[in-house]
């Protein structure tokens, strides 16, 4: 049984294949790391995933659905995958509740004050309680996005992508948006994560693949590859991150 | 103020105090005598001027002006009704033609080629060509439902050439709105439009206000190009009593009534711009 089923997706910009045949299967319930050096097309897959991109050849299915088939209603199926971003992922001029509710009311039409409980819940959940009120620009990076991951939350997804949310942030606020993650997942939410955070790859996910080049080099459960990687590429790249890391 | 309660000023920071109070008073003073200093010399060098005593009586006659007064004001009413019923017109068909410029569907193609060519062209015709074109073309194709009046010939004519423009602006701020905030919109599941109108729209008008104040500023000005087609506003009011009696003084009235009307837009604009800017900066 699998949620999500990627086969042989390429991607290609210009003259640069940026995906080239890459396979992946998510289990429900399941947490994916995607790692691999900058450049190396974890944006771009999971853009794929969430439609904003068109696969230049391959097949995702969704829930069994091939949703890369032309046909497919885009809007639809995003309505199933929630998707944070690295950076500028809050409306500026709505304020905390109003960016948490703006899908869930005009999407799914819920009504206004079921809306606004549930984000109310969600907040109060994960300690923002007191910031429904307030406008992004007043909250920190690490608060930002923590708002970013309750808002992909509340319309209740299949599926969350969560591209590298922590790397514009200091250190000290990052632990709290981990903080977030890990309860999604006790939660039971499938998730891909592409991240740089090896230590949170290695303690969280289910699976780590490792992308190089656009192609899905190695697989398998953390203790694999970080500890025993097979192919001499993802021993190169593990070894560069612990090196910047003594820097 | 925080923090200084109970606390007193060190003998250096009321020295410092002092001194800062001191150069504020001669910078003032300073400032003041320049400026009369300045403005002695203008009149002097206009009153001393060979033609000056004639320029007094066309020009600044106080005769002539309280005699024109209320018909110049009485246009200036015109003026005015022309800028509040072309004014949201434009802002309307403006937001409209932008809207249709970013609509990506092929069927909308037609429409969108459209817009293009509309901009381009009431863009690059002078305004007062149109309103000439407008004022005496239009009714002379004897069409049913075109208004035979001047006042709604000057009105479609400057909605046609400013809400090109406005709709550049529109365009622009449209396109300063970061492409990772449609991204965002569009992974929650909203469309095109719902991104449109509820995350892309209001930060874009947000920005473009400033701008669009100054083309409204430069709208209330080109009213007075309609008197070319034959409405009595206040230029054309003052342009009628100039020729009757041989003196100008009616057209300094006509240009004070206006500068009257842009001075409060223009501060208002300034207030708007300084405003976005502290916030930025908070
Ligand atoms: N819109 C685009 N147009 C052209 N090239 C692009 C575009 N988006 C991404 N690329 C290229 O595709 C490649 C993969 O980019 P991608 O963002 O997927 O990498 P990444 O693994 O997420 O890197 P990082 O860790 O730095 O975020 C890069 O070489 C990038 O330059
Ligand atoms: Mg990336």
């Amino acid at each position: 049984m699998t949620l999500l089923r990627i086969e042989n997706v390429w991607k290609r910009y210009h003259d640069h294949d940026v995906l080239r045949g890459v396979d992946l299967a998510v289990r429900p319930h399941e947490v994916v790391c995607l790692i691999g050096s900058s450049g190396s097309g974890k944006s771009t897959l999971l853009r794929c995933v969430n439609l904003l991109e068109t696969v230049d050849d391959g097949v995702i299915y969704l829930d069994d659905q091939d949703i890369t088939a032309v046909r497919t209603d885009a809007d639809e199926v995003r309505k199933r995958i929630g998707m944070v971003f690295q950076a500028y992922n809050l409306f500026p001029h709505m304020t905390v509740l109003e960016n948490i509710c703006l899908a869930p009311r005009k999407v799914h039409k819920v009504g206004r004050s079921r809306a606004e409980g549930d984000a109310r819940d969600l907040l109060a959940r994960f300690g923002l309680a007191d910031k429904a009120n307030a406008y992004p620009d007043r909250l920190s990076g690490g608060q930002q996005q923590r708002v970013a991951i309750i808002r992909a939350l509340a319309t209740q997804p299949r599926l969350i992508l969560l591209d590298e949310v922590t790397s514009a942030l200091d250190p000290a606020l990052v632990t709290d948006v981990l903080g977030v993650i890990r309860e999604l997942k006790e939660g039971g939410m499938t998730m891909i994560l592409a991240t740089h955070e090896m230590g949170f790859a290695r303690e969280i996910a289910d699976t780590v693949c490792f992308l190089d080049g656009g192609v899905l080099l190695e697989r398998g459960t953390p203790e694999e590859i970080f500890t025993a990687p097979r192919e001499p590429r993802t021993r190169e790249f593990l070894r560069s991150v612990l090196e910047s890391r003594r820097l | 103020m925080k923090g200084t309660a109970g606390r007193v000023k060190s003998e250096r920071q009321v020295e410092r105090e002092k001194l800062r109070r001191k150069r504020a008073l001669r910078s003032g003073s300073i400032a003041s005598a320049s400026t009369f200093v300045f403005l002695v010399l203008v009149v002097l060098l206009i009153t001393n001027s060979p033609g000056w005593d004639r320029v007094r009586e066309t020009f600044f006659s106080w005769e002539a002006f309280t005699e024109a007064l209320p018909d110049v004001v009485a246009g200036f009413w015109t003026n005015i009704q022309i800028f509040l019923i072309a004014e949201p017109l434009i802002l309307l068909i403006g937001l409209l033609i932008a809207l249709v410029r970013e609509v990506k569907a092929p069927v909308f193609f037609p429409l969108r080629a459209l817009a293009v060519v509309y901009v381009d062209v009431f863009r690059g015709v002078p305004t007062l060509l149109i309103i000439l074109l407008v004022g005496f073309g239009l009714p002379a194709l004897q069409l049913q439902g075109v208004p035979k009046d001047e006042i709604a010939l000057g009105v479609i004519a400057l909605t046609l050439s400013y809400s090109a423009y406005v709709a550049e602006v529109f365009r622009a701020g449209i396109g300063t709105v970061h492409p990772s905030q449609r991204s965002a919109a569009r992974s929650l599941g909203l469309s095109h439009g719902q991104t449109m109108r509820h995350v892309v729209l209001p930060q874009a008008v947000r920005r473009v206000v400033p701008p669009l104040l100054n083309d409204f500023v430069s709208l209330q000005k080109d009213t007075a190009l309609v008197s070319t087609i034959g409405v009595i506003e206040s230029l054309r009011q003052a342009q009628i009593y100039a020729s009757s009696k041989f003196n100008y003084t009616p057209y300094l009235v006509a240009a004070l009534l206006f500068i009257l009307l842009t001075i409060p837009m223009a501060r208002f604009t300034d207030y708007l711009a300084a405003r976005s800017e502290r916030r930025r900066g908070a």
